[in-house]
């Protein structure tokens, strides 16, 4: 399994859990967990994703998920599991 | 499983805080580009170093995009190329030659900087060794992105004084080859004590004759970060200051050694080491000095600051140590003056003058490093600032360097600008009494007794 971690940063609005899973499901990325929260003030989100079986390069989904947050108006991160893990795991 | 608020954390770090990966280092042998003439050495290098790094730029982004961490440089490091252009070069003009081959081939794969131009001489020159030295004004100022490191003492050998003094006079010649942009040949010019074989930072690094074919070596940043984490230890005693210290360098270093093993598999080169360094850059927020305030000190430079970096240069290795499965090159915390916020503040307010920053460089990483002087400082005296650093590597055992630039038509009020990463600095004063015939009596110091430590 090929993990990796979505963030979405910014104002909460209708349907942008319902956008990034439209992205997701598109290209064969399945969803494995999600939870948000609101710190300082802005809406968080987190998504736990499997991307092993992803119809196109990484790159290409860390580029098109920016480019979908910049037309909601929100920040996208996508970003591969281990940097997270590394850090925060011993 | 992860949860959000770590997540966030490392994030934050990143866009707020500026953690980076400040440079992937490929380090590559030259040793079998020797040949019998300059122009088969120079095409030798060209091959080696564009088929070896030819991917290196465009791995280090795709990490980069992968993990969402800034790489900030990519670098190669090379062996030292008094040693590869020993047998074939018969004047410094030849060695000049090689200077040109280098920069062309870091050009060609895209890296910002490459180091090595570089000679080894703690114990004595050998006639290569000179001639490579004494090229460098006319190395230095004709290429962009060539980085040139010379050893003059070891705490096994001694201090190669005659290296020392020769060294002053090259620096200020480097400075007034380049004297039309504020002498920043000298930007690229380290003189060491203990020069570590394995260094992934510039001007310094260079690939050590004891390593393989080629490796990766990663240094890592994060100052900021260091800095947002200690606001929570204001007016907290040293124990809890220590522990939040070590537990952001335990963070920081995972990412760099990530990113180091990443990069290691996808270039198919094996890893070196992992440079457990906290670097400045002259933005505000990503600043050694302000880790320094930060631990109590109205402004660097006061009274405490020895004893203040002293324990943050120990906490970063104690925290970074265990993050990574092999720690070399310089890991310390960096104190270059014209690269970091505070230190150019301190600097220009007076607080911070070079007799200080001497101190501190008995306690961290590196040296007397990126520091502005006045262009008319004599080249006995800059001879005089490397013998002292280079004693005080060579007694305590550690790595000492002096990256001084005499600034050509500049003094002391008046203020240096290097651009990019290198910042800009104030002119400091320095002490001018005469050591001339101290530096010039030739030879070389003998080294240190091991026991009876005092």
């Amino acid at each position: 399994m090929n993990k990796a971690i979505i963030t979405v940063v910014g104002q909460d609005t209708v349907g942008i859990i319902a956008r990034v899973c439209t992205y997701l499901s598109g290209h064969h990325v399945n969803v494995l967990d999600i939870s948000q929260t609101i710190i300082d003030g802005f809406f968080n989100m987190m998504m736990i994703v499997d991307y092993s079986n992803a119809d196109n390069e990484f790159g290409t989904m860390v580029n098109d998920l920016d480019k979908l947050g910049e037309e909601i108006g929100v920040r996208i991160r996508c970003q591969r599991e281990e940097i997270f893990t590394k850090m925060h795991r011993v | 499983m992860l949860n959000i608020m770590e997540v966030h954390e490392t994030n934050k770090m990143i866009e707020q805080e500026k953690l980076d990966v400040r440079t992937i280092t490929m380090g590559i042998s030259l040793l079998d580009c020797a040949a019998d003439t300059v122009d088969e050495v120079c095409d030798n290098i060209y091959r080696k170093i564009t088929t070896y790094a030819k991917d290196l730029v465009s791995t280090g982004e795709a990490i980069e995009r992968d993990y969402g961490i800034p790489i900030v440089n990519k670098r190669i490091t090379v062996t030292p190329i008094s040693l590869v252009g020993a047998s074939a070069c018969k004047s410094s003009e030849d060695f000049v030659r090689i200077a040109h081959a280098l920069d062309k081939a870091a050009k060609t794969v895209g890296v910002d900087l490459i180091g090595g131009y570089s000679a080894l001489v703690s114990k004595s020159m050998t006639p290569a060794e000179e001639m490579l030295i004494r090229s460098l004004p006319q190395a230095l100022s004709e290429t962009d992105i060539v980085c040139s490191s010379v050893n003059v003492g070891s705490t096994k050998t001694g201090i190669d004084m005659n290296a020392v003094y020769l060294l002053g006079h090259i620096v200020k010649d480097v400075a007034y080859a380049t004297r039309e942009t504020d002498s920043d040949g000298c930007t690229k010019l380290v003189v060491f004590c203990n020069a570590p074989d394995d260094n992934p930072f510039m001007a310094g690094g260079f690939h050590g004759v004891t390593e393989g074919d080629a490796v990766i070596n990663v240094g890592v940043s994060g100052p900021g970060v260091v800095s947002r984490a200690l606001d929570e230890a204001k007016g907290k005693d040293f124990e809890f200051l220590c522990e939040t210290i070590k537990r952001t360098a335990f963070k920081i270093t995972r990412v760099g050694q990530l990113v180091a093993q990443e990069a290691s598999r996808r270039l198919g080169i094996p890893f070196g080491i992992i440079d457990l360094s906290l670097a400045p850059t002259a933005a505000a927020g990503d600043s050694v000095g302000e880790v320094l305030e930060k631990c109590g000190l109205e402004q660097v430079g006061a009274p405490g600051t020895t004893a203040a970096l002293a324990m943050l240069n120990d906490q970063v290795k104690k925290g970074g140590i265990m993050a990574s499965s092999y720690v070399g090159g310089l890991s310390g915390a960096f104190i270059p003056v014209s690269e970091d916020k505070n230190m150019i503040d301190a600097a220009a307010s007076g607080c911070l003058r070079i007799e200080k920053l001497e101190a501190m460089t008995c306690v961290c990483s590196v040296g007397l490093d990126m520091i502005a002087i006045p262009g008319d400082t004599t080249p006995s005296t800059i001879s005089g600032l490397i013998a002292d650093e280079a004693a005080i590597g060579m007694v305590n055992q550690k790595t000492t360097a002096v990256r001084v630039i005499p600034v050509i038509g500049k003094g002391v009020g008046e203020s240096a600008e290097f651009g990019g990463l290198m910042g800009y600095a104030p002119i400091m004063p320095v002490n001018t009494a005469s050591c001339e015939a101290f530096v010039s009596r030739g030879g070389r110091i003998p080294a240190p007794i091991h026991s009876f430590k005092n």
